[in-house]
């Protein structure tokens, strides 16, 4: 099983390498083998999970090894399901370069199975945890916008054009995107606040006692709230749009991993 | 008589940057300088080319040193630039080097963006005027017309027109990497120039949505929008319009800033911060720099477009090789037309030409008749030398007749004509190329 996940760590290290071939030499075979390399790690990432499934006997979402390897699991998916909807010229490299830390933070982290706590033998971990990382995903793909944005923006800015400007869409395809993965994110991420809270009240008793992986999502939530309110009330796009979810998604990895870390709580013992 | 050298003094956008070629764009004063230059000492023919992008004069001249140094003193005078920040910001080809460069020029290989066609229209422009003003004689009316034709072949020879973009072309480029797509965009054109509408058209063939032309003038605004379906207004609504526009293409002959900082940071904010491309492509320039600090404005004058060119410029190369090869070899060939333009050599190829006729001929005749005596054909050979060297004694006379260095060389070129004396074979076509 280990042996599983570390075949699927490098699968996506190899897409990851081919995906930056392809943005460095532009030659259409280079994507195409990404593309591939990406799908089949996908794959065997899939498989990788189910084995763990059945090897600890519930959702394999109760540590930072599972949730960080679950979290990439939901971006590569995500991102291959999105971009057979909508595609955004050499997005994939960008994705592929976030998923493979994922991956790096998922290997270093300690792959022990530990028994679990009663309050977590719900049906409810399953549902809240898998909602509330999906929504990261998503919202870690707009992260990868927001970069491509700033980076486009900077060469255009400036006037002087360096590797990115051939190579990334233009500014509007790049704030459009920002829109669509917060179009899904952000409501993945008010379901992953309102299942947690209908689990608290059943696990704990109270919806919400200001745990502080509840307040910093909530602070999460409430960064991308305001970028989407200003959005259509006063013109908060583009570069804006581009910073605030850089900001967001920072908030919300360290949702994941600074209050684990650093703050401690209830819900320390889970991704 | 010695030949004259031909000279090219000019300042263009690879040697001198925009802030260096306002100052002698010739915006202020309309009258044609080449009146001016033509009074300095050794200049015999000028020619004055003015863009947006140089400035060119074509001189043909009896000493080159000290009339290259007065015709650009005359150039930067007013610009208040020392004569070292003069020297570096301009360049001197002397003989066969100014044939190459104004070849290049024509051809549009100098361009800013190689293969643009507007170039020859500009130079042909400045050739009339020139020619209106008499300031051009029959050096430099063969040198001119050669560099058309030589522009001709290169556009007919070479792919470098089909590839080959203008300005707004590159602007067209960065405009959808900024929109994405054109197609609900409105674009203002400042200022009624060739430049705009040229701009204007690139942008219709993208499927622009619409177009309002602002000028000073507003009966002109109003000509310049019909043709476009567009609306027009006064360089007073320019702010207030700019709400309704996302591309700006100022071209105006203003010689300050149409458009500030502080006119366009509140209109940003009634756009949403929709995005706003501004494109000035005036020298002097139309519009303040410090504009491109605003949060979703960018500013781009004609240096920046250069770049824009510059990032798919590879693919043009391989034509501008093919091109440049084509121009070398037609330098070499004016340069053989200018060598001759000296009275020994013009004398020796008379002589030439004629002692090859006479021998020619009398071989023939001396070969079909078997029964003539030595006396008989001695006479026949008199008789030939003498009829050639009377022939040429006018001609000679005629060239070595003193005159004014502008009707010698009239002279020479001549003669040469009459007797086929070119070494340019394609000879007879250039002349009518300005009717084309």
């Amino acid at each position: 099983m280990a042996l599983l996940f570390q075949i699927t760590f490098v699968a996506y290290l190899v897409a990851t390498g081919t995906y930056v071939l392809w943005f460095a030499k532009q030659q259409k075979e280079a994507r195409m083998a990404a593309r591939w390399m990406l799908t089949v790690a996908g794959v065997l990432h899939t498989l990788t999970l189910l084995t763990r499934y059945f090897e600890v006997g519930h959702t394999p979402i109760s540590n930072m090894h599972e949730a960080v390897s679950f979290f990439a699991w939901s971006m590569t998916w995500g991102f291959l399901i999105f971009r057979w909807r909508y595609r955004v010229k050499n997005f994939g490299t960008f994705v592929s370069i976030g998923i493979s830390l994922l991956m790096l933070v998922a290997a270093i982290a300690s792959k022990e199975v530990a028994p679990l706590p009663p309050a977590m033998q719900s049906l409810w971990l399953p549902v809240h945890a898998s909602i509330a990382i999906m929504a990261n995903a998503f919202l870690g793909m707009g992260f990868c916008g927001g970069i491509m944005y700033l980076l486009q923006e900077r060469e255009i800015k400036s006037r002087r054009f360096g590797i990115f400007y051939e190579r990334l869409p233009s500014l509007e395809a790049l704030d459009s995107l920002n829109q669509h993965c917060l179009s899904i994110g952000f409501p993945l991420l008010t379901l992953g606040i309102i299942s947690g809270s209908i689990w608290a009240k059943q696990a704990w008793g109270t919806y919400w006692q200001w745990d502080p992986k509840e307040t910093w999502s909530l602070i999460t939530w409430f960064i991308y709230a305001a970028l989407l309110h200003f959005r259509f009330t006063m013109g908060w796009r583009r570069r804006r749009a581009a910073i605030m979810s850089i900001i967001g998604f920072s908030s919300a990895l360290f949702t994941l991993w600074g209050v684990t870390y650093l703050l401690g709580g209830i819900h320390s013992y889970a991704g | 008589m010695q030949a004259d050298t031909l000279l090219i003094i000019g300042v263009n956008h690879k040697v001198a940057p925009v802030e260096v070629r306002e100052k002698l764009a010739h915006t202020a004063g309309c009258e044609n300088p080449v009146v001016a230059i033509k009074t300095i000492p050794g200049c015999r023919e000028c020619c004055f080319l003015g863009t947006c992008n140089r400035v060119e004069v074509i001189c043909s001249t009896s000493e080159s040193e000290s009339t290259a140094r007065a015709i650009r003193q005359h150039l930067f005078a007013g610009s208040g630039l020392s004569e070292e920040e003069v020297e570096k910001y301009s360049y001197l080809h002397v003989g066969q080097e100014a044939v190459n460069h104004l070849f290049r020029v024509a051809a549009s290989l100098d361009s800013m963006i190689i293969g643009e066609p507007q170039i020859l229209g500009q130079l042909k422009k400045a050739y009339k005027a020139a020619a209106e003003l008499s300031t051009v004689g029959p050096v430099l009316n063969k040198f001119i017309n050669k560099s058309f034709s030589v522009a001709k072949r290169v556009r007919t020879e070479t792919n470098i027109g089909s590839s080959a973009v203008s300005i707004s072309y590159a602007a067209v480029q960065l405009a959808k990497k900024i929109f994405g797509t054109l197609a609900d965009k409105r674009v203002m054109l400042v200022g009624a120039g060739e430049m705009a509408e040229l701009a204007a058209e690139h942008l219709i063939a993208q499927g622009i949505a619409g177009v309002v032309v602002a000028n000073r003038t507003l009966e002109r605004a109003i000509n310049l929008a019909q043709r476009f379906n567009g609306t027009a207004v006064t360089l007073e609504g320019l702010a207030s319009e700019l709400e309704n526009v996302d591309i700006l293409i100022s071209s105006t002959g203003a010689t300050g800033l149409v458009l500030m900082k502080d006119d366009v940071k509140p209109i940003m904010r009634q756009r949403m911060n929709r995005p706003l491309f501004l494109i000035d492509i005036a020298v002097p320039r139309d519009l303040d720099p410090k504009l491109n600090d605003l949060d979703n404005v960018y500013l781009y004058d004609i240096d920046n477009l250069k770049d824009v060119v510059e990032v798919n410029k590879s693919e043009r190369n391989k034509e501008a090789d093919s091109a440049s090869r084509i121009v070398d070899e037609e330098t070499i060939k004016f340069q053989r037309w200018l060598d001759g333009m000296e009275i020994t050599p013009t004398i020796v190829a008379l002589r030439q030409k004629a002692d090859e006729l006479r021998r020619s001929e009398l071989e023939r005749t001396l070969s079909q008749v078997k029964d003539w005596s030595p006396k008989q054909i001695k006479a026949i050979e008199v008789l030939a030398a003498s009829i050639t060297n009377k022939m040429l004694h006018h001609p000679i006379a005629f060239l070595k007749e003193t005159g004014t260095p502008v009707e010698q060389t009239l002279k020479l070129d001549l003669v040469r004509k009459v007797f086929a004396l070119h070494p340019d074979t394609n000879e007879g076509h250039d002349d009518d190329e300005l009717s084309s």
